[in-house]
């Protein structure tokens, strides 16, 4: 049951992003922009914990869910350290993925050449 | 007058001639291609859980490398270029997106040099997901915050 919901949220976040593409004059760079930005609004009130447990993986594979992770996070540290807690542990959970991208990408980028 | 007849009767004839609206079929693709990839997310947490017993948290986050690990490769060996050209939203929304974007910045600059080649340019559009993500993550957190609902 988890797979087919994965597949039509992934899917169905997918769909919205190409619809606004196709229709408007806006970049990929700015629909995945305000595609985060409503991932953080979406979690500031818990929504998308809720989605990510009826979704399961499909839900932590689109860009909404870096923008969740951020205060997810935030939150988190907040409630033990106070107002401060919410500039630690803003990168608690994304630091895997974003530091996984910067060393995979540094090595790939010394080991291969640029095509054209 | 004469011209703006001519311009009319111009746009008449090319919309005519347009190739044929692809807005649909692009929307389809980004559902099946996005979709596919939500499958196979899922699908490597529930392998990862049944073959080796880790917490689902410990899976996802598995999982989430292994994809940026496979889109940075993709990019480098230089065939996710033509992917992301023919799936877009697809492939540019999930996560592979984001490592898509920085690998390929990284190696356009690579001749430039290490510090203001591959250094400067590595965030230049990941950086404008990191940036908004952050400001909108402390705005929200601190209303969030501010209002007193804990977590």
């Amino acid at each position: 049951m988890l797979l087919i919901n994965s597949f039509l949220f992934c899917g169905t976040v997918c769909l919205i992003a190409q619809i606004i593409l196709d229709n408007t004059k806006l970049t990929p760079g700015h629909v995945t922009s305000m595609f985060v930005v409503f991932g953080a609004f979406l979690d500031s009130f818990s929504f998308y914990d809720k989605i990510i447990k009826v979704v399961g993986g499909g839900a932590l594979l689109p860009i909404t869910s870096f923008g969740h992770s951020l205060i997810h996070g935030a939150l988190a540290k907040a409630n033990e350290y106070g107002i401060l807690g919410i500039l630690m542990g803003m990168f608690d959970l994304t630091a895997t993925g974003i530091t996984a991208a910067i060393i995979f990408s540094f090595i790939f980028t010394l080991l291969f050449k640029p095509k054209n | 007058m004469v011209i703006i007849m001519k311009n009319e009767k111009y746009e008449l004839i090319a919309q005519d001639h347009k190739a044929p609206n692809p807005r649909l079929k692009n929307a389809i693709i980004a559902f099946v291609v996005g979709g596919i990839i939500g499958l196979l997310g899922e699908g490597i947490i529930e392998l990862l859980c049944y073959f080796t017993h880790m917490s689902r948290n410990n899976a996802g986050t598995i999982m989430i490398v292994v994809m940026i690990f496979i889109a940075s490769l993709s990019t480098a060996l230089g065939f996710f270029d033509k992917l992301v050209t023919k799936f877009k939203c697809g492939l540019l929304i999930p996560i592979t997106g984001f490592a898509h974007s920085m690998t390929s910045a990284a190696l356009d600059y690579k001749r430039e040099g290490p510090i203001y080649g591959i250094g400067a340019n590595i965030f230049k559009l990941a950086g404008s997901v990191i940036l908004y993500g952050i400001i909108a993550a402390w705005f929200f957190g601190m209303i969030r915050f501010l209002l007193g609902g804990r977590v």
